[in-house]
């Protein structure tokens, strides 16, 4: 670790693998109860279970890019981070915030809680992975300024990259986006409309600088390709991005009450926002093919050509399925969402916060990588993680697929209502409970290689006090 | 090719192709929030209706159910429940939304349950008058049959 301030990034990171397994715990209850409808009822309802679920996601992937964010910007900087305190007082804030919600989420009857928070005074609540009480939307805010003063002090400071640049900028429109979520209008379809400017111009938008850059900033210390090269390639592939992806965001707008033309500029627009994961996939795998160092952490170089496939995979192929149209008015709002939204976001986002963790946590820790021993724990991680989601996002393909069979094509009348044509999926939701246990034996296994690294940290190599 | 494909000009396709794009999606905002209130009927989106949509937020509906085929899969899609339910009859629907609500959870073993929200019969009716609202937004067609 060049710059001791870098280890701020240590509790952000160890509080991003608490919620990822809580998260995963209640994808299995939610898994559980599309099998055993009354599972857990009324103690945690479905709609609770899946709040939970979504929301720590979205929180423990945002204390990741936190985390990297700490640990990338002093070493591109080239200079300590500004106030490593305010970053820790805001840990705090962040986690206590986030685990008091939670637990709202859990404790109260929802109507009770929006109540309690004063929601009536400025109603944002009650809107998907916008559950969060206004007041909780308000720390958020308070928490992103906070560490978008502190990350921008310090880059004032210090050399500009372009890895840091874009980072940046990621960073500050992820928080001038969140803005939107405070926007709640009497109408449902102006509501859709913006809502989408939060979450599409998210995570099919500025998540991707967060990502691009994340994954340039691995690839150029584990590779040793030049940093010209690299930062080309990254500003391609945000070019990329955006182009699609701003209009792309008329995918969403078909059949919410917006005008006709969407359904022309969406298709088109999104079939194109494969292309740029396309173009991080063939990134990753030429950079580490024209590798100038054999850098001992193989599983960080794993889980970053892991993240581009699964990406490409989850993100661009599957959204790429279900995106046109005409396609869409049969597919809209059924499993096959479902299937689309798991593999992209563990693709995109689960996977390059495990790869940065997997990067810097043993670099904070005085080793360059971990031992063999602890690397093959920890890469076998990844493949069952990876499998187990590859397969459930294969089920939920086909539980899909029955139900546009059963529920959408046919007309009215010959069409199975949506309750017999969930029993219909039973089987399939069964098996997708099975490969969900599997994905979390998979974040057991992930997290053991931590205990097995501390335990054979004679057999890792030494830190290099090589020029970054 | 790489000499001359500069890092520099990879730069101001992303910076000329992300303002470019952004400014033609705020364009094309001014035109749909523009159009929005005649396909939404806003003259319609009376004072229950809107009550309405607070009770939906407040009770987190869209966490189970989706609403225009947004929101969670696990119960049926509302959007079009008048006709569904209602027969386009809003009469019917009110006294069979009523019912509905005030008698979960049915406790059939093993269904998928919906909690008893305790609303009062103006907020069930406002709720309702939601429900019958937003089956008449033009959603370019969508669902395509009744089932949602």
């Amino acid at each position: 670790m060049k710059y001791s301030t870098q280890a701020v990034a240590k509790p952000y990171f160890i509080f991003a693998m608490i919620l990822f397994v809580g998260q995963v715990l209640f994808g299995v209850i939610l898994g559980a109860q599309y099998i055993i409808g009354d599972f857990l009822f009324p103690e945690i309802p479905f709609n609770v279970a899946r709040m939970v679920h979504t929301n720590l996601l979205i929180v423990w992937l945002l204390f990741g890019f936190m985390g990297a964010t700490y640990y990338m910007i002093p070493e591109e900087c080239q200079t300590e981070l500004h106030s490593p305190k305010l970053a820790w007082i805001q840990f705090w804030v962040f986690a206590a915030a986030g685990v008091l919600t939670i637990l709202g989420y859990l404790l109260l009857p929802y109507a009770r809680l929006a109540e309690l928070t004063g929601n009536a005074l400025w109603p944002t609540m009650g809107r998907e992975f916008l559950e969060q009480p206004t007041i909780t939307k308000l720390g958020i805010v308070v928490v992103c300024l906070g560490f978008l003063y502190n990350i921008g002090m310090t880059m004032l400071k210090g050399r500009k990259t372009v890895v840091n640049i874009v980072l940046f900028t990621g960073l500050v429109l992820l928080a001038v986006f969140f803005l939107f979520a405070f926007y709640n209008p009497k109408s449902l379809v102006m509501d859709k409309y913006f809502w989408w400017w939060v979450v599409h111009l998210w995570v099919e938008g500025v998540w991707e600088l967060i990502l691009g850059a994340i994954l340039a900033f691995v690839l150029i210390k584990t590779t040793g390709v030049d940093r010209e090269v690299i930062e080309k390639w990254l500003y391609l592939i945000i070019a990329m991005a955006l182009i699609s992806g701003i209009l792309g965001t008329g995918d969403h707008y078909f059949f919410i009450g917006a005008p006709e033309y969407w359904l022309w500029i969406g298709s088109v627009f999104s079939a194109i926002e494969p292309l740029p994961f396309f173009m991080m996939m063939v990134f990753a795998f030429s950079m580490v093919n024209r590798r100038r160092r054999e850098h001992p952490n193989k599983a960080a170089v794993t889980w970053a050509l892991g993240c581009t496939v699964m990406a490409f995979l989850g993100a661009g192929v599957w959204g790429f399925l279900h995106t046109l149209a005409p396609v869409n008015y049969y597919t809209h709002g059924t499993q096959l969402t479902a299937a689309h939204g798991h593999l992209a976001f563990y693709g995109a986002y689960v996977m390059i916060v495990l790869c940065i963790i997997s990067y810097a946590w043993p670099i904070m820790q005085g080793r360059e990588a971990n031992s063999p021993r602890a690397q093959s724990m920890e890469v076998l991680s990844c493949w069952v993680m990876s499998i187990a989601m590859l397969l459930i996002t294969f089920l939920l393909t086909a539980a899909g697929v029955v139900q546009i069979w059963l529920q959408r094509l046919p007309e009215s009348g010959q069409a199975l209502s949506y309750m017999a044509t969930q029993d219909a999926l039973m089987t399939i939701y069964w098996m997708r409970l099975i490969c969900g246990i599997a994905f979390g034996v998979g974040v057991f296994m992930y997290l053991y290689s931590f205990v097995v690294a501390i335990r054979t940290k004679d057999q890792a190599p030494l830190l290099q006090a090589a020029t970054r | 090719m790489s000499e001359r494909f500069t890092k520099g000009m990879a730069r101001n396709i992303y910076y000329g192709g992300g303002v470019f794009f952004m400014l033609l999606f705020i364009g094309l905002t001014f035109d749909t929030v523009r159009a929005i209130p005649e396909r939404e009927n806003r003259d319609m989106l009376t004072a229950s209706v809107a009550s309405g949509k607070h009770i939906w937020e407040e009770n987190n509906c869209v966490g189970c159910h989706s609403l225009l085929g947004e929101g969670a899969y696990f119960a049926p899609e509302l959007g079009n429940v008048f006709p569904r339910r209602g027969m386009g009859n809003e009469q019917i629907f009110h006294a069979y939304f009523k019912a509905w609500m005030q008698a979960m959870p049915t406790n059939a073993p093993g269904r998928r349950q919906m909690p008893q929200f305790n609303l009062t019969d103006e907020q069930l009716h406002d709720l309702a008058e939601f429900l019958i609202w937003t089956s008449r937004i033009d959603t370019n067609n969508w669902p395509p049959n009744i089932e949602g």
